[in-house]
């Protein structure tokens, strides 16, 4: 346990104080949020306040991007011979991992609160009820927490840190191709499907209808998503680690 | 013995990288592992230090089979590999800190364990600054530190100076040097014979994957042929004559001889020489370098 706690404590720091990745995983959003608010938003029809309908997809948004950095600290400890180190002393090494995602989940939050604020703001009238914000955090919290043992897992398997970081590419290009920007039934019959399909689509529909306190549709299945993600990227992320690890 | 090892093999994909390593170490001894890139060096420390498994044979550390009692054999290992496994945004004593959170020190034990190793290593100046501004030397002391925390009675260092600037090199091998003094056996790689040599009570060359040579730095070089002597003259004339004299082997205007690399000798070559009214423009010694005993050993 204090072995995990280190770790821990070792990721927190580190993230601390690599501040152009902090800086970036909450400035990003910010402006991608001004952006779409301020200079797409007033054309993009959605029914509602376009500010309302894109606050769910950006805290998605920058959550999705946050986790990946996981991938580039786990590639880096991999590549630079810290995980030997770990490994070859009397500790479980797999807490390497784990204090990554702990501290993939911090700076997270963090830039989810600090989105929020801002989306306040910008206009952001949220009416959701105490419950409301509980299940709504909640579910962001395991999409999150799943996003970065998935981006662990990329991290132990990946060649280099360079190429850790494409994942970050697709994470950032993944929430256009869903609900989170414009309703999906403007898109051509192909992408309306795959963005109907995909994860983030009900995840994001849920934190909207959660924090604007409309009817949940797919809250069930927003749950199952992130959860299975969850196990399949925590289960990836193990089997990646053993087999790396009895090489 | 504190290593053995019997028929140990490891291979990746087709690549054979050892043919059967068969190795003991005495506990309290110095052990260089001396060989080219490639010849299986990282491979055998990896084994030993319960990273990598191996295909066949097998390897017990402190009587512990590194396969098997993984976990008892991390409790009497270190290691410092090749690359300095430093965190760079924390600083020196952090990284010491955390290693001794890790190895179950309290946390007022870590802090003065911490504290008794930079001053050690001559980190406390720099203590408390981020590892991104430190110098090579300084990293690679870190690095050294980082696997003293708990004490070791078997430490593997992985080409320990590669990479580093002379000053630094020496410095290291005197913070090694002090640990031997303190009873810590030590198995280190290394592609210098000079390092092999100041360091270690016994080498060991491998090439290929398997041990070509092992004995006493002094048996080594021996096995090589002692230091050499080259004098240049001014014309092939001279070196021919010279040659007559003092025997050797003349190629051009150079005359190259034997040697034992004293001073006497050096004295008696170039009085005859003076004697017989031959002037060599420039003498050099050459003592025998590692790609001397390669050519030898692996002939």
């Amino acid at each position: 346990m204090t072995g995990t706690l280190t770790m821990v404590g070792r990721s927190v720091r580190l993230s601390r104080r690599n501040v152009d990745t902090l800086l970036m995983s909450i400035l990003l959003p910010v402006m991608m949020m001004a952006l779409f608010v301020y200079v797409f938003g007033g054309a993009i029809a959605t029914g509602t306040s376009y500010v309302n309908y894109v606050v769910p997809g950006i805290i998605v948004l920058c959550t999705g991007y946050g986790a990946t950095s996981t991938a580039m600290s786990v590639a880096d400890d991999m590549k630079k011979g810290t995980i030997d180190r770990f490994r070859s002393m009397p500790v479980s090494s797999f807490a390497v991992l784990t204090g990554h995602v702990t501290a993939s989940v911090a700076r997270n939050a963090l830039a989810t609160a600090i989105v929020v604020l801002a989306a306040v703001g910008m206009g952001f009238r949220p009416s959701a009820t105490l419950l409301g914000w509980v299940l709504a955090l909640g579910l962001l919290l395991l999409y999150v927490l799943a996003l970065s043992w998935l981006a662990a897992a990329v991290g132990v398997v990946a060649r280099s840190v360079e190429s850790a970081s494409v994942f970050s590419f697709f994470m950032l290009f993944l929430p256009y191709l869903s609900s989170a920007f414009v309703p999906t039934a403007t898109m051509p019959a192909v992408l309306r499907v795959i963005s109907e399909h995909q994860p983030i689509t009900p995840i994001i529909e849920t934190v909207r209808a959660l924090l604007t306190s409309a009817p949940a549709t797919s809250g069930w299945l927003a749950l199952t998503w992130a959860g299975g993600l969850l196990v399949a990227a925590f289960s990836l992320a193990t089997w990646l680690f053993r087999r790396v690890s009895s090489r | 013995m504190i290593v053995e090892t019997t028929g140990l093999t490891k291979s990746y994909g087709t690549n054979t990288v050892l043919t059967g390593l068969d190795l003991e170490v005495a506990e309290g001894s110095v052990l260089a592992l001396l060989g080219p890139n490639g010849a299986g060096k990282t491979t055998t420390i990896r084994i030993l230090s319960t990273l990598t498994r191996p295909d066949g044979g097998t390897a017990r550390i402190a009587g512990f089979d590194v396969v098997r009692e993984a976990a008892k054999v991390r409790e009497v290992i270190s290691l410092t590999g090749q690359y300095a496994a430093v965190d760079e945004e924390q600083t020196g004593r952090e990284n010491l800190v955390m290693i001794a959170r890790l190895r179950r020190f309290s946390r007022s034990a870590a802090r003065s364990r911490s504290a008794d190793l930079l001053e050690r290593f001559d980190l406390v100046d720099a203590a408390d600054r981020r590892v991104r501004t430190y110098s090579g030397g300084m990293r690679r002391r870190l690095d050294l530190a980082m696997s003293l925390v708990a004490r070791p009675r078997l430490l593997f260092l992985d080409e320990p100076t590669t990479g580093l600037d002379p000053v630094s090199r020496t410095t290291m091998w005197d913070a090694i040097g002090e640990l031997v003094r303190e009873g810590v056996t030590i198995f280190l790689t290394t592609q210098y014979l000079e390092e092999a040599d100041r360091l270690a009570d016994r080498i060991v060359v491998l090439h290929r994957g398997g041990v070509v040579a092992d004995g006493t730095a002094d048996a080594l070089k021996n096995q090589v042929g002692g230091t050499r002597l080259d004098l240049d003259f001014g014309t092939a004339l001279d070196a021919g004559r010279a040659e007559v004299l003092v025997g050797g082997v003349r190629t051009g205007s150079r005359l190259s001889t034997p040697s034992d690399g004293s001073a006497a000798h050096l004295h008696r070559v170039l009085d005859d020489l003076r004697v017989a009214g031959v002037h060599p423009e420039r003498v050099s010694t050459h003592r025998p370098t590692l790609d001397d005993v390669f050519v030898a050993v692996a002939a």
